[in-house]
């Protein structure tokens, strides 16, 4: 694996009024991995990942992405860059192949690209019978990975998850998983926040995120043994909750 | 381009895709036409009327015929005496009560003079001013009749002439305040929706993200709405000329442009809106209650300005679409061209500038 950071920030915050929802985060992401962002509801992995993706201005602190500086370059970043919300992004009234040329389409593929992207994510998630029908009309769990697909259909060098497993079952999430392993395998790095502990274990690296802090940080087998419990949940739980275990 | 050429593609999908937007986007224009010109008019015709005549001599049956033979007016009863009167408008048939004073006729050759009381039921203040015009108008009518022969002493003799609206259609006004309100809702209503939409599906985040720039999202997501906006603007002017024969006597360049800057007003005015609501249920509540219905309340479209209380009058001035409706109807009406209506131009215009650089910021602090 190669070294290079691909994300980095020094000190980065975010305060909203007096509020401060980053608390100077000093991490790095290296290419091609796949890092956890942890943390429970309100910790601030939103508001961190939206600075990254240029959607929020950060209060101090420095990031960059993709060697490129968040503060001023965030127009080139978002061309490097796959993102997916927390609300599963595509549009219900339009069909999996509208949806995909659209996502393509603001990307600036060209139409004979779209066209090919179309028939290989079809084929992937064994939509063929699906691909002139209302996104409306699939089930959760296909929405997802659908929605995944589109996010990296412009061959991103990072893509940016939020929450993207939130509300689908463990068979599905896991699917969704196999996808993520496969992105990553083609060396796209993958940012991924969650609060599903069991989540964790698949990434390569996690941060754990409390109150606007990084409080942990490095592989699930490295914070277990750090903390000598069995399960990210009780890391977590230590961290979050100053439980004692 | 390509990137905005598949954005204004996408936002065309959710136009058409959906029936209720449709529905709501050419039927309603269609139907507001077809009623506010059949159904709604401010002329009326065969009110019924009650009749209290002290004299029942020839003359005061003479007007009496008169009035009835005119077509606005129908007999429901002859009133015996006073206290009647009150007991009739309480049942609520008659709007008009035509009282003559004793010796109607007979004053009228002695004295030269006479008393007429018309009483008319103001629950309705419009219908009763109008009917109060018509009898008036009559009687003059009558009295002239009366006296053949040149006048004695001065008279003018005043001659009216409606110009622009001979026959006084009250189609040919609501012809440009429904295009207004059309506008409104289709580029206000409609953009603030749409784009607060995208807000509550969380799709406007993955846009942010994406290389567009926030001012190609927005204007990739309003230029369907102008050229929807155009379009059902040429529906009513053409249903207007071809059903009611409202002309459209100026240049229908003029018109169109006038139109465009209109649409910009209501366009950023609607940008502004989604900047504010949170959900597509509170942008409707705000397109509505605080544009639409003020709009329709102060923009002369169906309550003249010139009665309203002074401070009605001014408030009514920050309202775009009074100046709009105001060119409109000289473009259509009478004929006008830029000379005539440039100064209201230049005001929709100022409007337009303020409403554009002010949805832009707003739009920019909010995603900062």
């Amino acid at each position: 694996m190669n070294s290079e950071a691909v994300i980095s920030s020094e000190n980065l915050t975010k305060k909203f009024g007096s509020f401060t929802a980053v608390d100077h985060i000093t991490f790095e992401v290296k290419k091609g991995e796949i890092f956890g962002f942890l943390g429970a509801n309100g910790a601030g992995k939103t508001t961190a990942m939206k600075m990254f993706c240029g959607l929020l201005r950060p209060t101090s602190g420095k990031g960059f992405v993709a060697g490129l500086d968040i503060y001023k370059e965030s127009e080139k970043i978002k061309k490097r860059i796959g993102y997916m919300s927390q609300r599963f992004s595509l549009y219900e009234d339009l069909t999996v192949n509208e949806n995909i040329q659209f996502y393509a389409g603001i990307y600036g593929l060209d139409r004979k690209t779209i066209r090919q992207k179309q028939q290989e994510l079809s084929d992937k998630l064994q939509l063929r019978e699906y691909q002139n029908k209302l996104i409306s009309s699939l089930p959760l769990g296909w929405k997802q990975k659908l929605a995944f697909s589109v996010a990296i259909v412009h061959e991103p060098d990072i893509v940016f998850l939020d929450e993207p497993t939130g509300g689908v079952d463990p068979v599905t999430r896991r699917q969704f998983w196999d996808l993520i392993y496969e992105a990553s395998d083609a060396g796209v790095t993958v940012f991924v926040t969650t609060h599903y502990m069991d989540e964790a274990e698949y990434c390569d690296r996690i941060s754990m995120m409390v109150d606007g802090r990084i409080e942990a940080i490095g592989s699930t087998d490295h914070l277990k043994a750090k903390y000598k419990v069995n399960s990210m949940n009780d890391v977590f739980l230590i961290l979050a909750r100053n439980v004692e275990i | 381009m390509k990137r905005f050429i598949a954005f204004v593609k996408k936002e065309v999908f959710h136009i058409t895709r959906d029936f209720r937007t449709m529905l709501i986007l050419f039927g309603m224009p269609v139907a507001q036409i077809l009623l506010f010109g059949f159904a709604i008019t401010n002329e009326i015709r065969d009110a019924n009327i009650a009749i209290l005549d002290h004299s029942k001599d020839h003359i005061s049956e003479k007007l009496t015929n008169k009035l009835l033979s005119s077509g606005y007016f129908k007999l429901d009863s002859y009133l015996k005496s006073a206290e009647d009167i009150e007991a009739e408008f309480k049942k609520g048939k008659i709007k008009l009560v035509i009282v003559y004073g004793k010796q109607f006729g007979e004053n009228l050759n002695r004295f030269r003079s006479s008393e007429l009381q018309i009483i008319a039921d103001a629950t309705d203040p419009n219908t009763a001013n109008t009917l109060i015009n018509y009898t008036q108008s009559i009687v003059r009518d009558f009295v002239a009749s009366l006296n053949p022969g040149p006048p004695a002493g001065i008279v003018i003799i005043p001659e009216v002439r409606f110009r622009y609206n001979q026959n006084l259609k009250g189609v040919f006004l609501f012809v440009p305040g429904l295009i207004t309100i059309i506008l409104m809702l289709v580029t206000a209503m409609m953009t603030s929706i749409s784009l607060t939409r995208e807000k509550e599906l969380g799709t406007m985040e993955v846009l942010l993200a994406s290389p567009m720039k926030p001012i190609q999202i927005i204007i990739a997501k309003v230029i369907p709405y102008i050229f929807l906006a155009f379009f059902i603007s040429m529906i009513v002017l053409l249903l207007g000329y071809f059903v009611f024969g409202v002309p459209i006597k100026g240049s229908l360049l003029l018109l169109l442009f006038e139109l465009l800057l209109f649409v910009l007003t209501t366009l950023s005015l609607g940008i502004l809106i989604s900047t504010i609501a949170k959900t597509q249920l509170v942008a409707l509540m705000i397109s509505v209650m605080g544009l639409l219905l003020p709009t329709i309340i102060l923009s002369g479209f169906i309550f003249p300005i010139e009665n309203m209380p002074r401070i009605l009058q001014w408030i009514s001035n920050i309202i775009p679409a009074k100046w709009f409706i105001i060119i409109v109807k000289n473009i259509m009406l009478k004929g006008s061209g830029l000379d005539m209506v440039w100064k209201e131009t230049l005001i929709i215009l100022g409007f337009a500038m303020f409403f554009i650089l002010m949805s832009l910021k707003k739009f920019n602090i909010r995603i900062g």
